[in-house]
């Protein structure tokens, strides 16, 4: 409570000049176990970072075995090791069981450990707190307990990684009976265990981190923050949470009960099983429960992945048009109606699994309505940039690489959400590829955006633009190689986490198109060391950045080049305006930043805003009243 | 084919790369260091990248029209049910419709940049909203998938409606890593019950039948092929045995999983059988085949069965020279109740009248 009444005493306005940081922090409470929000954001991005090398890493592994069935994987045994198994003749192969481990973390590490953690925690974190104008986030400790919890989390999920038996292998959806019987697949063995427990800590570490975003931007909001003057990132990132709080615990029983029926012989899941010659006691559980649960978070994940992208991209596409982003109200509600919808579509990843067909038919319609505000939200990008006056920083080629995605991605989503076209596609690389394009890649170019834009607020120097082009144009047409013709193959009916399909006459075709995937897979994987280059070199070496490279509005800009503990050195500056004010009839500059008062700018005002000069005074006298009772 | 210009395409990217990686330094060098980044220095790097993904996007269309027939004699195999060419009908008519939007919004997209990539002398339109604009794109998507909803829902209500009383009932049941099937047999048509405790893989029993029932005795099971009749109903009854499983039968666009605890079902009507498609399709060596589609393990992909489609009469007359599990195995014969064991009996004297007669002598 110590540090909480801390950051509530130097928001308090009264003090006029605020933060002074007089005690000098040990290394360890500064960069370790650290309270402050951008230090906290900095080590969730790394974190992510790691992981995603570690992800995409495994992904050109069974790749490997997809594009090059026939291939000698003996060199990759001082790596892989008893997951390489060698012929008399010396050449070896990727373990069956290994694939099936291989394809399970690499959806777990992207979905929750890059996309989720690295993602929301990295800009969420660091954003909140500057666009909203505060100190800190509402509670410093309860931050830094989110980061550690989620770095036991990974911790455990990298140990399970080198068990005997393998990490999890029933595929990152865990589906009992298959996760729940470790006769069943080694992975469910011990690194099934490892598995759940590092979920359950990472939700635990997504709660407490959800929890302190949503009461920062509801609490801490600076002089004349109101909610229409919100950010679109603030409104994602918020969005974001909310469906991570109410989402999340429903996984942690899912686990819950899964962990019951692995250890203490519950049936909560498994009924009427007979395997490796014995028949188990348990009755009377469903496997169909299961996946209820699993999707009541899974498929909120997906949008708790998609939705911070889409809030950065908004800033990025806005400043860097020169343009205010294009109906902000219309993308706040199609955020929330996206976030409402969310919740109630889960089952469309259930058509084909027995359940029963009408309620098939009613999570359809729902499916196909969550469509109009994704195709709203897509029409109102490029409505954006019509008439812009746009530069092409990296970090804006990787947003409009986003909405690309997004509409390619998102399209395909229009029939796999019909359940009567679902029978033949579901489980096939159509669905694999539909994904990884909608909130895989998009979700990763909103990240990869998001670092190129707010690396100057984050480091104070600037990364390399050539790397950054270079970058972004071998990861777009890499992933676009990738996951474009998967669609193709996917049409053909190839089914997912086969580790071949030579076995089938009918999946004997398309060879050359995996092959060919296999390859822009690795150009697109290599395309990453420019990034992790440019990232570690400018951080160190790269060229001093100026207060506000962008020249946009929003109110991080306002901050000191490298912002210390506290962000702003003396008062937080006040807002008048939404922050989306570019290239303004009237104005001089393309450019006026939130805490510019209208009546600074008569020459640009609107009638409305007009009107608004003589609330000014009345946002200036706001003394809000930070004393939170114990 | 696609591998070599795959190849070339990358090693052009790459080319690509270096070039304006090289352009870069060179105007670097001009400018030496700048501090802000003001109007002025945005250089040529603007251009190229506005008039690069407008490329991109020229490249694309070529790309995705060429790759699409090149792929296409593979795509959708040859739809052999009735349900079948329905769907396949609203995959493409709904891949149409998404395809349009595609070409459009994508143009629009990498149209834009370049269009109004950085112009010092122009400023950006202040434009920040437009209801009618609004409305109008909420709309029409909202009519084009109330459309496809509707279509969408009579199709699924149909293929998804109880099976007709006279369908085939066939029982597929999924284990690690293979399918098996049972059939009701030719003498009461009724699959006999099942129970998973009764499973017994080293006596035989790998299905878990129940010879209390009398509908069992002549139930007979495959666990090589299936067949079933040409044009006429078939009702799959599906189970699993250990883990999550799912019957995919590519060409009839049959999918559903096998769920231990929880039996499912599938029904549909093939309308080619397996020899039309070998004329079809120029390839005496075609088999329809059975896929299994949600992950069990180790050889998930190699969980194969062959299904043969047969004209109705060569179905009932294959049918006919199947012998019954009971005759098959029968040592079964002591878990037959005494009540039923006269009826059961019939189907192991089929196998040997006089073993038969002794073990009925015993019995009387």
């Amino acid at each position: 409570m110590a540090t909480v009444a801390e950051h509530i005493e130097t928001q308090d306005h009264a003090h006029g000049h605020g933060h002074e940081e007089h005690h000098e922090q040990s290394f360890i409470r500064k960069y370790i176990f650290s309270e402050d929000h951008k230090v906290i954001a900095k080590q969730y991005l790394f974190s992510g970072i790691i992981w995603a090398v570690i992800g995409g890493l495994m992904s050109l592994v069974f790749r490997l075995q997809l594009g090059f069935p026939e291939m000698d994987m003996a060199w990759l045994k001082p790596v892989l090791g008893q997951w390489v198994s060698l012929a008399p003749d010396g050449t070896g192969k990727l373990d069956p069981n290994f694939y099936l481990a291989l394809v399970t973390m690499h959806g777990t590490i992207m979905v929750f450990f890059v996309l989720t953690a690295g993602l929301s925690g990295t800009f969420s974190n660091f954003l909140i707190p500057l666009q909203v104008g505060a100190r800190d986030m509402a509670s410093g400790f309860m931050n830094m307990l989110s980061y550690w919890f989620f770095f036991i989390s990974s911790v455990i999920m990298f140990w399970s990684i080198f068990l005997e038996t393998g990490p999890a292998g029933g595929g990152w959806v865990i589906y009992p009976p298959l996760s729940a019987l470790g006769e069943a697949n080694p992975g469910s063995q011990s690194g099934m265990t490892l598995w759940l427990v590092a979920m359950a800590l990472f939700i635990v570490s997504s709660l407490l981190g959800g929890i302190n975003y949503v009461t920062t931007v509801i609490n801490l909001r600076t002089k004349g923050m109101s909610f229409d003057r919100l950010p679109l990132t603030i409104w994602a990132f918020t969005f974001t949470a909310i469906l991570g709080i109410l989402s999340f615990p429903v996984l942690l029983s899912a686990a819950l009960l899964l962990i019951f029926d692995r250890s203490f012989g519950t049936s909560f899941y498994l009924s009427d099983i007979y395997i490796n010659g014995h028949a188990l006691p348990n009755q009377g559980g469903s496997p169909i429960l299961f996946q209820h649960l699993f999707w009541f978070l899974g498929h909120p994940e997906v949008y708790i992945v998609i939705l911070p992208a889409l809030g950065l991209t908004s800033e990025i596409i806005a400043t860097n048009s020169r343009k205010p982003i294009f109906g902000y109200k219309a993308m706040i509600f199609s955020m929330a109606g996206i976030m409402f919808l969310a919740f109630i579509v889960w089952a469309h990843h259930m058509f084909m699994t027995g359940m029963n067909p009408f309620l098939g038919s009613v999570f359809m319609l729902l499916t196909l309505i969550i469509a109009v505000p994704s195709a709203v939200k897509a029409f109102n990008y490029i409505t954006t940039l019509w008439r812009g006056n746009i530069i092409f920083t990296p970090a804006m080629m990787f947003a409009i690489g986003l909405v690309s995605f997004f509409v390619s991605g998102g399209l395909t989503g229009i029939i796999l959400g019909n359940s009567s076209l679902d029978i033949q596609l579901h489980d096939t690389y159509f669905v694999v590829a539909h994904f990884h394009l909608v909130m895989g890649a998009a979700a990763i170019f909103g990240m990869i955006g998001g670092v190129y834009h707010w690396f100057p607020k984050m480091f104070g120097r600037m990364m390399n633009d050539t790397l950054g082009y270079l970058h972004f144009w071998l990861t777009f047409i890499g992933v676009y190689l990738v996951f474009f013709p998967m669609h193709y193959i996917g049409i053909a009916g190839f089914p997912r986490r086969y580790y071949q399909w030579s076995g089938f006459e009918t999946f004997n075709t398309f060879a050359d198109l995996n092959a060919f995937m296999t390859i822009a897979a690795i150009l697109a994987f290599a395309a990453q060391i420019i990034f992790i280059y440019n990232f570690i070199y400018s951080i160190f070496w790269g060229k001093k950045a100026p207060a506000n490279p962008w020249r946009s509005n929003t109110l991080e800009w306002t901050t000191p080049i490298n912002p210390g503990h506290g962000n702003w050195p003396g008062e937080i500056p006040t807002v008048y305006r939404w922050p989306y004010d570019y290239s303004k009839p009237g104005s001089e500059s393309d450019f006026i930043p939130q805490n510019i008062p209208f009546s600074a700018t008569p020459e640009s005002n609107l009638p409305e805003e007009n009107e608004m000069i003589s609330e000014e005074k009345e946002i200036e006298k706001i003394e809000f009243n930070h004393n939170i009772p114990d | 084919m696609t591998l070599i210009i795959g190849l070339l395409a990358i090693l052009f990217l790459i080319l690509t790369g270096v070039v304006i990686s090289k352009t870069q330094q060179l105007i670097k060098g001009v400018k030496g260091e700048i501090e802000e980044k003001e109007y002025n220095s945005l250089n040529k790097s603007n251009n190229l990248n506005a008039i690069g993904l407008f490329i991109f996007w020229i490249i694309s269309v070529i790309g995705v029209i060429w790759s699409f027939f090149d792929a296409r004699k593979d795509f959708l195999p040859e739809a052999s049910s009735v349900h079948g060419k329905e769907t396949d009908y609203w995959f493409w008519l709904s891949m149409a419709v998404i395809m349009a939007a595609f070409f459009v919004v994508n143009t629009l997209l990498f149209y834009f940049p370049m269009k109004y990539k950085f112009d010092k002398n122009r400023k950006a339109t202040f434009y920040p909203h437009n209801n009618n604009l609004e409305v109008i794109w909420t709309i029409v998507p909202a009519l084009i998938m109330a459309g496809l909803v509707f279509t969408g829902l009579r199709v699924w209500n149909k293929v998804m409606a109880d099976a007709p009383e006279d369908a085939e009932v066939i029982e597929i049941m999924g284990r690690q890593f293979a399918w098996a099937v049972r059939y009701p047999g030719v003498d009461d048509n009724k699959l006999g019950n099942y129970d998973f405790r009764l499973m017994d893989d080293a006596a035989g029993n790998n299905f878990g039948i129940d010879f209390t029932d009398q509908n069992s005795f002549d139930d007979f099971t495959n666990g090589t092929e299936m067949h079933i009749p040409k044009g006429k109903p078939v009702n799959l009854k599906i189970r699993a045995r250990d883990v999550l499983h799912s019957v995919f039968i590519p060409h009839m666009r049959v999918k559903m999983d096998a769920v231990p605890g929880m039996p499912t079902k599938f029904w549909f009507v093939a309308d080619k059988s397996t020899e039309d498609m070998r004329k079809e399709l120029g390839n005496p060596d075609f088999n329809y085949e059975i896929a299994c589609t949600e992950v069990c393990g180790r050889s998930h992909f190699g969980m194969k069965l062959i299904m043969i489609v047969d004209e109705p009469a060569d179905y009932e007359k294959w049918k006919k020279e199947q012998k019954p599990f009971l005759t098959l195995n029968p040592d079964f014969l002591s878990k037959v109740p005494e009540n039923l064991k006269a009826r059961a009996l019939k189907y192991v004297e089929s196998e040997s009248a006089s073993e038969v007669a002794a073990v009925t002598d015993v019995t009387e």
